[in-house]
Protein backbone atom coordinates (compact mmCIF):
# COMPACT_ATOMS: atom_id res chain seq x y z
CA UNK A 1 0.00 0.00 0.00
CA UNK A 2 1.38 3.21 -0.93
CA UNK A 3 2.35 5.73 2.30
CA UNK A 4 3.57 8.93 0.17
CA UNK A 5 3.25 9.98 -3.69
CA UNK A 6 6.01 11.07 -5.59
CA UNK A 7 5.88 14.74 -7.04
CA UNK A 8 5.53 13.53 -10.36
CA UNK A 9 2.39 10.88 -9.33
CA UNK A 10 1.02 13.81 -7.15
CA UNK A 11 1.04 16.12 -10.69
CA UNK A 12 -0.42 13.10 -12.36
CA UNK A 13 -2.87 12.74 -9.39
CA UNK A 14 -4.47 16.27 -9.98
CA UNK A 15 -4.27 15.71 -13.43
CA UNK A 16 -7.08 13.21 -13.01
CA UNK A 17 -8.81 15.44 -10.39
CA UNK A 18 -9.01 18.24 -13.64
CA UNK A 19 -10.28 15.52 -15.76
CA UNK A 20 -13.11 14.05 -13.12
CA UNK A 21 -14.28 17.99 -12.18
CA UNK A 22 -14.04 18.91 -15.87
CA UNK A 23 -16.27 15.62 -16.47
CA UNK A 24 -18.73 16.71 -13.19
CA UNK A 25 -19.97 20.02 -15.22
CA UNK A 26 -23.19 19.59 -15.90
CA UNK A 27 -24.24 18.02 -12.44
CA UNK A 28 -22.63 21.33 -11.11
CA UNK A 29 -24.16 23.34 -12.88
CA UNK A 30 -27.94 21.83 -12.54
CA UNK A 31 -26.99 21.66 -8.94
CA UNK A 32 -26.17 25.96 -9.11
CA UNK A 33 -29.20 26.67 -10.97
CA UNK A 34 -31.32 25.45 -7.95
CA UNK A 35 -29.97 28.35 -5.76
CA UNK A 36 -27.33 30.22 -7.40
CA UNK A 37 -26.72 31.75 -10.86
CA UNK A 38 -26.53 28.44 -12.54
CA UNK A 39 -22.64 28.54 -13.65
CA UNK A 40 -20.70 26.65 -10.89
CA UNK A 41 -19.65 23.55 -13.19
CA UNK A 42 -19.60 26.16 -16.33
CA UNK A 43 -16.10 28.31 -14.04
CA UNK A 44 -15.27 24.48 -12.20
CA UNK A 45 -14.51 23.21 -15.30
CA UNK A 46 -13.21 25.61 -17.08
CA UNK A 47 -10.63 26.02 -13.99
CA UNK A 48 -10.08 23.14 -14.39
CA UNK A 49 -9.22 22.65 -17.93
CA UNK A 50 -6.44 25.28 -16.88
CA UNK A 51 -5.09 23.17 -14.25
CA UNK A 52 -5.02 20.60 -16.99
CA UNK A 53 -3.10 22.99 -19.36
CA UNK A 54 -0.36 24.22 -16.65
CA UNK A 55 -0.19 20.88 -15.18
CA UNK A 56 0.75 18.87 -19.03
CA UNK A 57 3.33 21.04 -19.04
CA UNK A 58 4.56 21.88 -15.39
CA UNK A 59 7.90 20.66 -13.64
CA UNK A 60 7.65 21.41 -10.09
CA UNK A 61 9.91 19.24 -7.78
CA UNK A 62 8.57 20.58 -4.63
CA UNK A 63 5.34 20.08 -3.40
CA UNK A 64 4.27 24.37 -2.82
CA UNK A 65 5.59 24.49 -6.43
CA UNK A 66 2.67 22.40 -7.33
CA UNK A 67 0.44 23.66 -5.37
CA UNK A 68 1.02 27.56 -6.50
CA UNK A 69 0.78 26.46 -10.31
CA UNK A 70 -2.72 24.50 -9.42
CA UNK A 71 -3.94 27.66 -7.21
CA UNK A 72 -3.14 30.07 -9.67
CA UNK A 73 -4.18 28.45 -12.22
CA UNK A 74 -7.61 28.46 -10.88
CA UNK A 75 -7.77 31.90 -9.20
CA UNK A 76 -6.65 33.53 -12.68
CA UNK A 77 -9.50 31.59 -14.97
CA UNK A 78 -12.39 30.97 -12.84
CA UNK A 79 -13.12 34.39 -11.66
CA UNK A 80 -15.82 34.54 -8.77
CA UNK A 81 -16.20 33.35 -6.09
CA UNK A 82 -15.35 29.98 -6.79
CA UNK A 83 -12.41 30.88 -8.31
CA UNK A 84 -11.18 32.79 -4.89
CA UNK A 85 -11.88 30.15 -3.35
CA UNK A 86 -10.81 27.30 -4.61
CA UNK A 87 -7.37 29.13 -5.66
CA UNK A 88 -7.13 29.84 -1.92
CA UNK A 89 -7.56 26.42 -0.97
CA UNK A 90 -4.52 25.14 -2.94
CA UNK A 91 -2.27 28.05 -2.22
CA UNK A 92 -2.88 28.03 1.34
CA UNK A 93 -1.40 24.91 1.76
CA UNK A 94 1.72 25.75 0.31
CA UNK A 95 3.84 27.54 2.72
CA UNK A 96 3.77 25.01 5.04
CA UNK A 97 4.39 22.43 2.86
CA UNK A 98 7.95 24.63 1.52
CA UNK A 99 10.17 21.90 0.12
CA UNK A 100 8.14 18.91 0.66
CA UNK A 101 9.67 16.06 -2.08
CA UNK A 102 6.01 14.01 -1.53
CA UNK A 103 2.66 14.05 -1.00
CA UNK A 104 1.70 11.88 2.46
CA UNK A 105 -1.40 11.95 4.86
CA UNK A 106 -0.09 14.76 6.71
CA UNK A 107 0.54 16.73 3.44
CA UNK A 108 -3.16 16.10 2.87
CA UNK A 109 -4.25 16.96 6.12
CA UNK A 110 -2.03 20.10 6.29
CA UNK A 111 -3.61 21.28 2.78
CA UNK A 112 -6.72 20.94 3.99
CA UNK A 113 -6.45 22.53 7.52
CA UNK A 114 -4.55 25.70 5.92
CA UNK A 115 -6.59 25.99 3.34
CA UNK A 116 -10.21 25.76 6.02
CA UNK A 117 -8.60 28.44 7.55
CA UNK A 118 -7.76 30.62 4.40
CA UNK A 119 -10.91 30.63 2.77
CA UNK A 120 -12.87 31.47 5.86
CA UNK A 121 -10.62 34.61 6.30
CA UNK A 122 -10.97 35.16 2.37
CA UNK A 123 -15.14 35.39 2.60
CA UNK A 124 -15.91 35.77 5.87
CA UNK A 125 -18.32 32.99 5.74
CA UNK A 126 -17.85 29.98 8.73
CA UNK A 127 -19.11 26.72 9.38
CA UNK A 128 -23.04 26.74 9.05
CA UNK A 129 -23.36 29.08 6.31
CA UNK A 130 -23.90 26.34 3.59
CA UNK A 131 -20.70 26.92 2.09
CA UNK A 132 -17.88 24.81 1.12
CA UNK A 133 -16.65 25.07 3.97
CA UNK A 134 -19.31 22.49 5.64
CA UNK A 135 -17.64 20.21 3.57
CA UNK A 136 -13.86 21.10 3.51
CA UNK A 137 -14.43 21.64 7.80
CA UNK A 138 -15.47 18.03 8.26
CA UNK A 139 -13.11 16.52 5.33
CA UNK A 140 -10.37 18.52 7.10
CA UNK A 141 -11.17 17.17 10.85
CA UNK A 142 -11.07 13.92 9.80
CA UNK A 143 -7.56 13.46 7.58
CA UNK A 144 -6.22 15.22 11.25
CA UNK A 145 -7.68 12.52 13.07
CA UNK A 146 -6.15 10.00 10.76
CA UNK A 147 -3.42 11.53 9.27
CA UNK A 148 -0.44 10.62 12.13
CA UNK A 149 -1.68 6.78 11.87
CA UNK A 150 -3.49 5.82 8.91
CA UNK A 151 -2.30 5.12 4.89
CA UNK A 152 -2.60 8.00 2.70
CA UNK A 153 -5.77 6.10 1.45
CA UNK A 154 -7.42 5.22 4.36
CA UNK A 155 -6.91 9.28 5.24
CA UNK A 156 -8.56 10.48 1.46
CA UNK A 157 -11.58 8.12 2.30
CA UNK A 158 -11.90 9.34 5.71
CA UNK A 159 -11.83 12.98 4.23
CA UNK A 160 -14.10 11.98 1.19
CA UNK A 161 -16.49 10.44 3.71
CA UNK A 162 -16.95 13.35 5.75
CA UNK A 163 -17.54 16.02 2.72
CA UNK A 164 -19.86 13.86 1.75
CA UNK A 165 -22.04 13.82 4.73
CA UNK A 166 -21.11 17.77 5.08
CA UNK A 167 -22.48 17.92 1.76
CA UNK A 168 -25.74 16.40 2.29
CA UNK A 169 -25.86 18.83 5.97
CA UNK A 170 -25.88 21.56 3.54
CA UNK A 171 -29.09 20.57 2.45
CA UNK A 172 -30.74 21.13 5.58
CA UNK A 173 -29.24 24.87 5.81
CA UNK A 174 -30.24 28.78 5.03
CA UNK A 175 -27.21 30.07 2.86
CA UNK A 176 -26.62 33.31 4.15
CA UNK A 177 -23.98 33.85 1.80
CA UNK A 178 -23.16 34.08 -2.00
CA UNK A 179 -25.64 34.54 -4.57
CA UNK A 180 -28.32 32.20 -2.53
CA UNK A 181 -28.49 34.16 0.54
CA UNK A 182 -31.49 35.85 -0.88
CA UNK A 183 -33.28 33.10 -0.94
CA UNK A 184 -33.35 32.75 2.72
CA UNK A 185 -35.55 29.46 3.57
CA UNK A 186 -36.04 28.45 0.10
CA UNK A 187 -32.88 27.71 -0.03
CA UNK A 188 -33.38 24.32 2.41
CA UNK A 189 -33.50 21.15 0.37
CA UNK A 190 -30.25 22.01 -1.78
CA UNK A 191 -26.67 20.91 -1.28
CA UNK A 192 -24.05 23.17 -1.59
CA UNK A 193 -22.37 23.48 -5.12
CA UNK A 194 -19.47 24.48 -3.82
CA UNK A 195 -19.56 21.70 -0.80
CA UNK A 196 -20.21 19.13 -3.74
CA UNK A 197 -17.15 19.98 -5.76
CA UNK A 198 -15.06 19.70 -2.69
CA UNK A 199 -16.24 16.42 -2.07
CA UNK A 200 -15.71 15.64 -5.86
CA UNK A 201 -12.04 16.86 -5.45
CA UNK A 202 -11.53 14.81 -2.45
CA UNK A 203 -13.19 11.86 -4.15
CA UNK A 204 -11.21 11.41 -7.56
CA UNK A 205 -8.30 11.92 -5.43
CA UNK A 206 -9.13 9.07 -3.05
CA UNK A 207 -10.02 6.76 -6.53
CA UNK A 208 -6.85 7.69 -8.46
CA UNK A 209 -4.77 6.85 -5.09
CA UNK A 210 -6.63 3.23 -4.51
CA UNK A 211 -5.79 2.51 -8.20
CA UNK A 212 -2.50 3.09 -8.12
CA UNK A 213 -2.22 0.64 -5.04
CA UNK B 1 -35.64 22.72 -19.93
CA UNK B 2 -36.18 24.70 -22.91
CA UNK B 3 -33.07 25.90 -24.99
CA UNK B 4 -32.67 29.51 -25.49
CA UNK B 5 -31.94 30.62 -28.91
CA UNK B 6 -28.67 33.13 -28.98
CA UNK B 7 -26.70 35.19 -31.47
CA UNK B 8 -23.23 33.95 -30.49
CA UNK B 9 -20.41 31.98 -32.00
CA UNK B 10 -18.47 29.55 -29.84
CA UNK B 11 -20.08 30.02 -26.13
CA UNK B 12 -16.52 30.16 -24.59
CA UNK B 13 -15.90 33.17 -26.49
CA UNK B 14 -18.84 35.40 -25.40
CA UNK B 15 -16.49 37.76 -23.42
CA UNK B 16 -13.61 38.22 -25.86
CA UNK B 17 -15.94 38.72 -28.94
CA UNK B 18 -18.17 41.15 -26.88
CA UNK B 19 -15.15 43.46 -25.86
CA UNK B 20 -13.87 43.46 -29.54
CA UNK B 21 -17.59 44.52 -30.40
CA UNK B 22 -18.01 47.20 -27.76
CA UNK B 23 -14.38 48.71 -28.56
CA UNK B 24 -15.27 48.76 -31.79
CA UNK B 25 -18.83 50.62 -31.37
CA UNK B 26 -17.30 53.13 -28.68
CA UNK B 27 -16.10 55.80 -31.53
CA UNK B 28 -12.73 55.80 -29.63
CA UNK B 29 -13.74 56.36 -26.54
CA UNK B 30 -12.38 53.05 -24.94
CA UNK B 31 -9.84 50.68 -26.17
CA UNK B 32 -8.82 47.28 -24.95
CA UNK B 33 -5.86 46.91 -22.48
CA UNK B 34 -3.33 44.69 -24.62
CA UNK B 35 -4.80 41.25 -25.34
CA UNK B 36 -6.64 41.45 -21.99
CA UNK B 37 -10.04 41.20 -21.48
CA UNK B 38 -10.21 44.61 -19.82
CA UNK B 39 -10.94 47.91 -21.24
CA UNK B 40 -9.63 51.21 -20.55
CA UNK B 41 -9.49 54.85 -21.51
CA UNK B 42 -7.25 55.73 -24.31
CA UNK B 43 -5.83 58.58 -22.34
CA UNK B 44 -6.10 59.50 -18.31
CA UNK B 45 -4.71 62.62 -17.00
CA UNK B 46 -1.34 62.49 -15.18
CA UNK B 47 -2.41 63.41 -11.64
CA UNK B 48 -5.82 62.07 -12.12
CA UNK B 49 -7.42 59.93 -9.15
CA UNK B 50 -8.43 56.50 -11.37
CA UNK B 51 -11.44 55.14 -11.05
CA UNK B 52 -11.71 51.15 -12.12
CA UNK B 53 -14.97 49.75 -11.95
CA UNK B 54 -16.53 45.86 -13.04
CA UNK B 55 -17.93 42.61 -12.56
CA UNK B 56 -19.12 39.58 -14.35
CA UNK B 57 -19.98 40.10 -18.02
CA UNK B 58 -23.23 39.53 -19.23
CA UNK B 59 -24.54 42.42 -18.07
CA UNK B 60 -23.49 45.08 -20.77
CA UNK B 61 -23.34 47.40 -21.03
CA UNK B 62 -22.76 47.18 -17.38
CA UNK B 63 -19.71 47.95 -16.33
CA UNK B 64 -17.77 47.82 -19.60
CA UNK B 65 -19.62 50.12 -20.98
CA UNK B 66 -19.25 52.87 -18.95
CA UNK B 67 -16.00 53.68 -19.26
CA UNK B 68 -15.15 57.24 -20.46
CA UNK B 69 -14.63 60.78 -19.94
CA UNK B 70 -15.90 62.14 -16.54
CA UNK B 71 -17.43 57.88 -15.83
CA UNK B 72 -14.79 54.79 -15.04
CA UNK B 73 -11.24 55.07 -16.32
CA UNK B 74 -11.07 51.57 -16.95
CA UNK B 75 -12.59 47.84 -16.13
CA UNK B 76 -11.50 44.61 -15.80
CA UNK B 77 -14.40 42.53 -17.86
CA UNK B 78 -15.00 39.20 -16.07
CA UNK B 79 -16.11 35.77 -17.31
CA UNK B 80 -20.35 35.48 -18.14
CA UNK B 81 -21.56 36.27 -14.81
CA UNK B 82 -18.16 35.71 -12.28
CA UNK B 83 -16.20 38.23 -11.16
CA UNK B 84 -12.86 39.16 -12.70
CA UNK B 85 -10.03 37.64 -11.96
CA UNK B 86 -7.33 39.21 -9.46
CA UNK B 87 -4.67 39.43 -11.58
CA UNK B 88 -6.66 40.66 -14.53
CA UNK B 89 -7.52 43.45 -12.09
CA UNK B 90 -4.27 44.35 -10.79
CA UNK B 91 -3.15 44.49 -14.61
CA UNK B 92 -6.21 46.69 -14.84
CA UNK B 93 -5.32 48.74 -11.91
CA UNK B 94 -1.52 49.32 -13.02
CA UNK B 95 -2.97 50.50 -15.90
CA UNK B 96 -4.71 53.24 -14.40
CA UNK B 97 -2.85 54.53 -11.77
CA UNK B 98 -1.50 58.12 -12.24
CA UNK B 99 -0.05 57.86 -8.89
CA UNK B 100 -2.67 59.37 -6.96
CA UNK B 101 -4.70 56.02 -6.38
CA UNK B 102 -6.87 53.93 -7.64
CA UNK B 103 -10.70 53.64 -6.51
CA UNK B 104 -12.32 50.25 -7.00
CA UNK B 105 -16.16 50.71 -7.27
CA UNK B 106 -18.29 47.32 -7.61
CA UNK B 107 -21.33 45.42 -6.67
CA UNK B 108 -21.25 43.86 -3.45
CA UNK B 109 -21.33 39.97 -3.97
CA UNK B 110 -18.79 37.48 -2.27
CA UNK B 111 -17.34 36.88 -5.88
CA UNK B 112 -16.35 40.75 -6.63
CA UNK B 113 -15.36 41.08 -2.80
CA UNK B 114 -12.83 38.42 -2.83
CA UNK B 115 -11.31 39.22 -6.26
CA UNK B 116 -10.83 42.75 -5.85
CA UNK B 117 -9.45 42.60 -2.23
CA UNK B 118 -6.74 40.14 -3.72
CA UNK B 119 -6.12 42.46 -6.24
CA UNK B 120 -5.80 45.14 -3.88
CA UNK B 121 -3.26 43.07 -1.65
CA UNK B 122 -1.34 42.71 -4.80
CA UNK B 123 -1.39 46.25 -6.46
CA UNK B 124 -0.68 47.67 -2.34
CA UNK B 125 2.60 45.49 -2.73
CA UNK B 126 3.35 47.81 -5.95
CA UNK B 127 2.96 50.89 -3.52
CA UNK B 128 -0.56 51.84 -5.25
CA UNK B 129 -2.61 53.67 -3.38
CA UNK B 130 -6.47 51.64 -3.82
CA UNK B 131 -9.45 51.91 -1.56
CA UNK B 132 -12.65 50.52 -2.23
CA UNK B 133 -16.50 51.20 -2.72
CA UNK B 134 -18.88 48.64 -2.90
CA UNK B 135 -22.27 49.00 -3.83
CA UNK B 136 -25.55 47.55 -2.09
CA UNK B 137 -28.14 49.16 -3.07
CA UNK B 138 -30.93 46.17 -3.73
CA UNK B 139 -33.60 46.58 -0.40
CA UNK B 140 -35.26 43.67 -1.46
CA UNK B 141 -33.77 40.51 0.06
CA UNK B 142 -32.45 41.70 3.63
CA UNK B 143 -33.40 44.45 6.38
CA UNK B 144 -31.28 47.69 7.04
CA UNK B 145 -29.50 46.35 9.80
CA UNK B 146 -27.63 44.04 7.32
CA UNK B 147 -27.05 46.55 4.76
CA UNK B 148 -23.76 45.31 4.12
CA UNK B 149 -25.28 41.93 3.22
CA UNK B 150 -27.28 43.95 0.23
CA UNK B 151 -25.90 42.77 -3.15
CA UNK B 152 -25.51 45.70 -5.96
CA UNK B 153 -28.00 46.18 -8.87
CA UNK B 154 -28.98 49.07 -10.83
CA UNK B 155 -28.09 51.62 -8.65
CA UNK B 156 -24.82 51.30 -10.28
CA UNK B 157 -25.96 53.56 -12.88
CA UNK B 158 -25.92 57.01 -10.75
CA UNK B 159 -23.28 55.67 -8.41
CA UNK B 160 -20.74 55.22 -11.27
CA UNK B 161 -21.83 58.72 -12.66
CA UNK B 162 -21.50 60.64 -9.55
CA UNK B 163 -18.12 58.80 -8.59
CA UNK B 164 -16.75 59.55 -12.25
CA UNK B 165 -17.72 63.26 -11.81
CA UNK B 166 -16.01 63.06 -8.43
CA UNK B 167 -12.80 61.43 -9.76
CA UNK B 168 -12.54 63.67 -13.17
CA UNK B 169 -12.63 67.06 -10.74
CA UNK B 170 -11.25 66.14 -6.99
CA UNK B 171 -7.61 65.52 -6.77
CA UNK B 172 -7.49 63.72 -3.51
CA UNK B 173 -8.61 60.19 -3.66
CA UNK B 174 -10.16 60.13 0.07
CA UNK B 175 -12.70 62.97 -1.28
CA UNK B 176 -13.66 60.77 -4.30
CA UNK B 177 -14.04 58.23 -1.68
CA UNK B 178 -16.51 60.85 0.39
CA UNK B 179 -18.67 61.63 -2.26
CA UNK B 180 -18.96 57.74 -3.71
CA UNK B 181 -19.91 56.54 -0.30
CA UNK B 182 -22.76 59.43 -0.15
CA UNK B 183 -24.03 58.54 -3.60
CA UNK B 184 -24.37 54.77 -2.76
CA UNK B 185 -25.70 55.43 1.24
CA UNK B 186 -28.28 57.70 -0.86
CA UNK B 187 -29.62 55.33 -3.58
CA UNK B 188 -32.19 52.44 -3.58
CA UNK B 189 -33.21 49.89 -5.82
CA UNK B 190 -35.77 46.73 -5.94
CA UNK B 191 -36.33 44.44 -9.62
CA UNK B 192 -38.96 41.96 -10.05
CA UNK B 193 -38.71 39.36 -12.97
CA UNK B 194 -41.44 37.71 -14.81
CA UNK B 195 -39.08 35.48 -16.96
CA UNK B 196 -35.53 34.34 -16.63
CA UNK B 197 -32.72 35.09 -18.60
CA UNK B 198 -30.12 32.67 -19.52
CA UNK B 199 -26.46 31.24 -19.97
CA UNK B 200 -24.70 31.29 -23.71
CA UNK B 201 -23.00 27.95 -22.14
CA UNK B 202 -25.97 25.98 -21.22
CA UNK B 203 -28.35 27.46 -23.79
CA UNK B 204 -30.69 27.12 -20.56
CA UNK B 205 -32.76 29.50 -18.52
CA UNK B 206 -31.29 30.93 -14.83
CA UNK B 207 -34.49 29.70 -13.38
CA UNK B 208 -38.17 28.85 -14.05
CA UNK B 209 -41.18 30.80 -13.62
CA UNK B 210 -44.74 29.91 -14.26
CA UNK B 211 -46.25 31.06 -16.87
CA UNK B 212 -48.86 33.09 -14.25
CA UNK B 213 -46.03 34.14 -11.91
CA UNK B 214 -43.84 36.86 -11.00
CA UNK B 215 -40.55 36.74 -8.94
CA UNK B 216 -40.48 39.66 -6.40
CA UNK B 217 -36.78 41.22 -5.23
CA UNK B 218 -35.40 39.24 -8.60
CA UNK B 219 -31.56 39.51 -8.29
CA UNK B 220 -29.41 40.99 -11.10
CA UNK B 221 -28.45 37.55 -12.48
CA UNK B 222 -31.21 35.46 -11.95
CA UNK B 223 -30.21 34.32 -8.71
CA UNK B 224 -33.86 34.07 -7.34
CA UNK B 225 -35.50 36.95 -5.39
CA UNK B 226 -37.31 36.83 -2.39
CA UNK B 227 -40.68 36.15 -3.13
CA UNK B 228 -43.23 34.71 -6.02
CA UNK B 229 -46.67 35.95 -6.06
CA UNK B 230 -49.44 35.47 -9.05
CA UNK B 231 -48.60 37.81 -11.97
CA UNK B 232 -49.91 41.13 -11.31
CA UNK B 233 -50.54 44.33 -13.03
CA UNK B 234 -48.26 47.11 -14.01
CA UNK B 235 -49.90 49.27 -11.06
CA UNK B 236 -49.96 46.65 -8.70
CA UNK B 237 -46.51 45.66 -9.30
CA UNK B 238 -45.49 49.52 -9.02
CA UNK B 239 -46.96 49.85 -5.38
CA UNK B 240 -45.60 46.52 -4.16
CA UNK B 241 -42.01 48.29 -5.24
CA UNK B 242 -42.58 52.11 -4.37
CA UNK B 243 -43.79 50.34 -0.63
CA UNK B 244 -40.85 48.48 0.38
CA UNK B 245 -38.53 50.99 -1.29
CA UNK B 246 -40.40 54.28 0.31
CA UNK B 247 -39.68 52.14 3.32
CA UNK B 248 -36.03 52.74 3.94
CA UNK B 249 -35.17 55.73 6.22
CA UNK B 250 -32.78 57.50 3.52
CA UNK B 251 -36.05 58.94 2.24
CA UNK B 252 -37.87 61.89 3.82
CA UNK B 253 -40.40 64.57 2.57
CA UNK B 254 -39.05 67.91 0.57
CA UNK B 255 -36.30 65.32 -0.77
CA UNK B 256 -34.95 65.96 -4.23
CA UNK B 257 -34.17 62.53 -5.98
CA UNK B 258 -33.09 60.99 -9.55
CA UNK B 259 -35.09 58.08 -10.81
CA UNK B 260 -34.30 55.03 -12.81
CA UNK B 261 -36.18 52.68 -14.56
CA UNK B 262 -33.88 49.99 -15.57
CA UNK B 263 -35.10 47.01 -17.76
CA UNK B 264 -33.41 43.74 -17.44
CA UNK B 265 -33.23 42.82 -20.94
CA UNK B 266 -36.79 42.19 -22.43
CA UNK B 267 -38.69 44.02 -20.85
CA UNK B 268 -40.47 46.61 -23.22
CA UNK B 269 -39.91 50.59 -22.81
CA UNK B 270 -43.71 50.41 -23.35
CA UNK B 271 -43.69 48.55 -19.69
CA UNK B 272 -41.65 50.68 -18.06
CA UNK B 273 -43.27 54.03 -18.98
CA UNK B 274 -46.64 52.67 -17.75
CA UNK B 275 -44.46 51.73 -14.70
CA UNK B 276 -43.22 55.28 -14.25
CA UNK B 277 -46.70 56.63 -14.82
CA UNK B 278 -47.86 54.87 -11.93
CA UNK B 279 -45.10 55.99 -9.45
CA UNK B 280 -44.53 59.77 -9.89
CA UNK B 281 -47.78 59.85 -8.09
CA UNK B 282 -46.61 58.18 -4.95
CA UNK B 283 -43.75 60.16 -5.17
CA UNK B 284 -45.67 62.86 -5.28
CA UNK B 285 -48.10 62.10 -2.46
CA UNK B 286 -45.13 61.71 -0.07
CA UNK B 287 -43.15 64.96 -1.09
CA UNK B 288 -40.24 63.81 -2.48
CA UNK B 289 -39.64 65.60 -6.37
CA UNK B 290 -37.71 63.84 -8.95
CA UNK B 291 -34.72 65.84 -9.66
CA UNK B 292 -34.15 63.21 -13.46
CA UNK B 293 -35.30 60.20 -14.73
CA UNK B 294 -33.55 57.65 -16.86
CA UNK B 295 -35.80 55.17 -18.26
CA UNK B 296 -33.37 51.84 -20.36
CA UNK B 297 -31.25 48.92 -20.36
CA UNK B 298 -28.63 49.90 -18.71
CA UNK B 299 -27.66 46.76 -16.32
CA UNK B 300 -29.06 43.76 -18.11
CA UNK B 301 -29.16 40.23 -17.24
CA UNK B 302 -29.46 39.18 -21.12
CA UNK B 303 -32.96 38.32 -22.23
CA UNK B 304 -34.74 38.25 -18.45
CA UNK B 305 -37.78 40.06 -18.72
CA UNK B 306 -37.75 42.15 -15.75
CA UNK B 307 -36.86 45.86 -14.04
CA UNK B 308 -35.50 47.52 -11.11
CA UNK B 309 -36.69 50.76 -9.53
CA UNK B 310 -33.60 53.14 -8.44
CA UNK B 311 -33.56 56.13 -6.22
CA UNK B 312 -31.16 58.17 -6.13
CA UNK B 313 -31.35 61.35 -2.91
CA UNK B 314 -29.48 64.31 -4.01
CA UNK B 315 -27.90 66.96 -2.79
CA UNK B 316 -26.44 70.06 -4.29
CA UNK B 317 -22.95 68.21 -4.43
CA UNK B 318 -24.37 64.99 -6.18
CA UNK B 319 -26.23 66.98 -8.74
CA UNK B 320 -23.08 69.10 -9.58
CA UNK B 321 -21.50 65.37 -10.67
CA UNK B 322 -24.47 63.60 -11.83
CA UNK B 323 -25.14 66.75 -14.62
CA UNK B 324 -21.33 66.76 -15.61
CA UNK B 325 -21.32 65.76 -19.37
CA UNK B 326 -20.10 62.03 -20.05
CA UNK B 327 -20.25 60.14 -23.02
CA UNK B 328 -19.85 56.37 -22.96
CA UNK B 329 -21.66 53.04 -24.49
CA UNK B 330 -24.12 52.78 -21.32
CA UNK B 331 -24.68 56.55 -20.38
CA UNK B 332 -24.04 59.70 -22.46
CA UNK B 333 -25.21 63.50 -21.04
CA UNK B 334 -24.63 66.47 -22.77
Amino acid sequence: MVEALSIAETRDMFRAVAADIVAAKDELTKADQQIGDGDHGIGMARGFEAVETKLAGDESDTLDALLKVIGMALLSSIGGAAGAIFGTLFRAGAKPLMGWDSFDSMALATILAEGFKAIQARGGAKPGDKTLLDALGPASEAAAAAAPEATLLDTLMAAAAAARVGTEETKDMIATTGKARSLGERSIGYPDPGAMSTTFILEAMERFVRARG
Amino acid sequence: MPSVKKVVNDPKNVVTEMIDGMVLASNGIMERLGDLNAIVRPSIADDKVALLIGGGSGHEPMFHGFVGENLADGAPCGNFFAAPAPDLVYEVTKALDRGNGVLYLYNNYAGDNMNFDIAMEMSEDDGIDVRTVRIFDDVAAVPPDRMHDRRGIAGDVFIIKVSGGACSTLKSIDECVRVTEKARDWTRSMGVAVSAGSIPETGEPTFMLGDDEIEIGMGAHGEPGVRRSKMMTADEITDTMMETILAEDVFEKGDEVALLLNGLGATTMMEMLIVNRRLRPILADRGISVYRTEVGPYLTCQEMQGFSITLMKLDHELKVYLDMPCESIGYTRK
